[in-house]
């Protein structure tokens, strides 16, 4: 059938099973939007106000969905704008195709308006990408593309295509399957390899799991509870870890590195043996690289070979799926009594305690804010969060209770991913109560999208950690730069008549009292709702591995805090 | 090393790739991004049409496990091997432009006779000499002919081929068997 290239896109789009858009017109991708309406509603689309907003959206929809999500943008500007969000997929292993309007074959190269090269841009964070010449090359370069963003270790690919090719017609033929030769990821791991970990794991007395975002992109949640219980092994997962493992399991101890529990720091420090599931042992995880788990051999489970020996040597590794590597795994380890190591643990956190803080009836502690949020959903909800101190706190008092439901943006680090995050996952998820813990900072960095919430009627509920601060740049010019605060006290605007101005419910919270009426008060409010919770301005959030240091360094919590803990027990732990 | 080169060991990457746009920066930008510092990079046809071989040298210091594995997961490139450690013939094509003074002409020709080399180009105050092999002897001829005066040195990089009958790297055809469809996760 004959079509112009922009209804094949669309039409590609159904192909490919795509329901959602998010983006933003603009002069080179005009084409592409006067053929939008004719697939409604097939595919809906949702405009945003900044196309970062567009790539950070769809990046939180395909983290909850498994599908690939897809943006919009135009050239040149709409394009560069898209970048952030896209090197946000790429660093967090995220399938998102971005498919941009560029300028018309003969401006190309010849600085057109709103010309950029885009392709030569993102080559460093995509997967792959692509610029289209021949309309007829549309079908096979979107399968090729959607192929290769969710296959192995899924990332984002875009595809740019000028104006002129989106105008030219063709007759539209469908690839039965498209599969570059040069793009073979590993699926099922050497079984000698298995047996070998198997091996490892029955003579370890100090194991430890370590599960990272490999298990939450492979499903593979039942697989991974399954050789904790079979093989008696706890469970650490990493800060894109976090819900791929159930957060009240007896063998679930929280999460590791520069802000995770100090019990397992040193536990790492004392283990002999990590399972690493689809993990990349970051810098924030690991501490000091050359200190990091000087007693363990490594079992590495891994679907990337680049990341096998980058920045830590494993003794074994399983190349392939994290879930089929886990299965094969599983079907060969056995249960193992390990009561000492288990002691040993418990002991641990008795002396670190890392989830403690004062009950201050006169100021709002943000810990209290967050667990009072978990607690008041009974973690029956999605939550996203953007980056720095609040986030940090959700990942350590994290009680969500569905597999896959705490999104954040973490190899990146992007600030201001609360808003369109929550956007991607309200959307993807209608029925289901989405929350965006935010920090007062990266709130105002896509703020605009407030207009998207309101417009859609997304009824998110956003609480903002407002400590009047980049907390977490504070706190280090506090800890390592003598104090110095510069440029991270922060002039707010009255947040709860933003929300107003966008017709969002605004509330806000100034004593502690007040915290949990607040909350219930959303909870209550059908529509979106901001509220803006007043906390304690130089509250540190702690335990803290200082950067540089080693993970046996880290930094506990202040003294007074420590004293609120349980009290230890009679067995005694030297440090 | 192998053919007497003195200088420090390096890793020499061999790969097939796609011939597209774009396959070339890509290799560069990763290269540049991992911190991979090339020594030298020659890009070409191959026998199949549509497939490109490169020769890449980088320095020793460097994890050739990384390189190979950074590059190998690009989607243009179709095989990727180190062959640091494996028989390789090795060679590097030089033109050397030198001074051409009419008491030392002897002395060049019998230095470039030496050497197996050639003098491609003459004119009345210079000679282009060309030569061949690997880039100790290229080195050393350079050396030699600097007491004449280089006047200028254009070198191609290293070339590297396995010896003996077996290609470099698996023929298109066993690449297609050996390709397991990656199964794509089902929507949650």
């Amino acid at each position: 059938m004959q079509m112009t290239g922009a209804e094949m896109i669309l039409e590609c789009l159904i192909r490919e099973g795509v329901e959602v858009v998010f983006g933003l017109p603009g002069g080179a991708n005009l084409p592409l939007y006067d053929a939008l309406p004719r697939y409604f509603p097939r595919i809906r689309h949702y405009l945003v106000r900044h196309e970062q907003a567009a790539a950070l959206a769809a990046d939180a929809y395909a983290r909850v969905t498994g599908r690939v999500g897809v943006c919009f943008a135009t050239s040149g500007p709409g394009a560069t704008n898209l970048v952030t969000g896209i090197a946000n997929a790429w660093m967090d292993s995220v399938p998102v195709v971005a498919i941009t309007g560029s300028v018309v074959r003969g401006l190309i190269g010849r600085d057109g308006f709103q010309e950029a090269d885009i392709t030569g841009i993102t080559i460093p964070i995509t997967k792959h990408n692509y610029l289209v010449r021949d309309v007829r090359a549309i079908p096979r370069v979107l399968r090729e593309a959607f192929y290769i963003a969710r296959s192995g270790r899924p990332g984002p690919v875009l595809v740019d295509i000028p104006r002129d090719v989106q105008q030219e017609r063709a007759e539209f033929e469908w690839p039965e399957e498209a599969r570059p030769r040069g793009y073979r990821p590993p699926v099922e791991p050497d079984p000698r390899a298995v047996e070998q970990a198997a091996r490892l794991i029955a003579e370890s007395d100090r194991p430890l799991i370590l599960a990272g975002h490999g298990v939450i992109i492979a499903q593979a949640y039942d697989e991974l509870r399954e050789l904790a219980e079979r093989a008696n092994v706890p469970v650490i997962t990493t800060l894109l870890g976090i819900s791929g493992f159930p957060p009240d399991h007896p063998l679930y101890l929280g999460m590791p590195g520069m802000h995770g529990m100090h019990w397992n720091n040193l536990a790492i420090s004392e283990a002999d043996l990590l399972i690493a599931v689809g993990m990349r042992f970051d810098d924030r995880v690991t501490g000091r690289l050359k200190d990091f788990a000087p007693r363990a051999r490594v079992i590495h489970i891994e679907v990337d070979p680049a990341e096998v020996g980058k920045n830590v040597r494993p003794t074994v590794t399983l190349l392939g799926d994290a879930r089929v590597c886990l299965r094969r795994l599983n079907g060969e380890v056995r249960y193992k009594e390990r009561s000492e190591w288990f002691a040993r643990l418990e002991a641990l956190k008795q002396a670190y305690p890392s989830l403690v803080y004062p009950d201050d009836p006169e100021e709002v502690r943000p810990q209290y804010v967050i667990q009072k949020i978990y607690e008041m959903t009974d973690g029956d909800a999605y939550f996203v969060t953007g980056v720095g101190q609040h986030q940090m706190w959700a990942a350590q008092f994290f009680r969500g209770r569905r597999p896959n439901s705490f999104i954040t943006s973490g190899g990146l680090g992007t600030m201001g991913y609360e808003i369109p995050g929550a956007i991607g996952v309200q959307v993807a998820r209608p029925g289901d109560l989405v929350w965006a813990i935010c920090g007062d900072g990266g709130f105002q960095m896509t703020c605009q999208e407030l207009a998207t919430v309101a417009e859609n009627g997304l009824p998110i509920k956003f609480a903002i950690i407002d400590n009047g601060h980049h907390g977490m740049v504070r706190q280090w010019q506090q800890l390592f730069y003598r104090g110095n605060l510069v440029a991270s006290r922060l002039r707010n605007p009255d947040f709860v008549r933003l929300a107003e101005a966008y017709g969002i419910l605004g509330l806000r919270a100034v004593r502690r009292e007040d915290v949990p009426a607040v909350i219930d008060r959303a909870l209550r409010h059908p529509g979106p709702v901001l509220i803006d919770f007043r906390v304690k301005q130089d509250e540190n959030c702690y335990p803290m591995v200082p950067p540089g240091a080693s993970l046996q360094e880290t930094i506990g919590l202040p003294e007074e805090y420590r004293a609120l803990a349980p009290k230890p027990s009679a067995v005694e732990v030297e440090s | 090393m192998r053919d007497g080169n003195i200088r420090r060991r390096r890793h020499t990457v061999i790969a097939q790739l796609e011939d597209r746009p774009g396959a070339l920066n890509r290799i560069v930008s990763r290269c540049r991004q991992r911190g991979f510092d090339i020594e030298s990079l020659v890009v070409g046809r191959s026998e199949t049409p549509g497939l490109l071989r490169m020769t890449l040298v980088v320095d020793g210091g460097i994890d050739a496990e990384q390189v190979v594995r950074q590059l190998g997961k690009l989607v243009d490139v179709l095989d990727i091997r180190d062959v640091s450690d494996e028989d390789t013939l090795v060679r590097e094509m030089a033109l050397i432009k030198v001074r051409w003074d009419a008491d030392r002409r002897t002395h060049i020709t019998e230095v470039v006779r030496a050497f197996r080399a050639r003098i491609v180009d003459v004119s009345p105050a210079s000679v282009i000499v060309e030569v061949t092999g690997d880039e100790g002897k290229v080195d050393a001829l350079v050396r030699l002919l600097q007491d004449y005066g280089v006047i200028e040195m254009v070198r191609t990089g290293r070339l590297a081929m396995l010896r003996g009958p077996a290609p470099s790297h698996p023929p298109l055809e066993q690449l297609e068997e050996a390709y397991e469809y990656c199964p794509v996760p089902q929507p949650r």
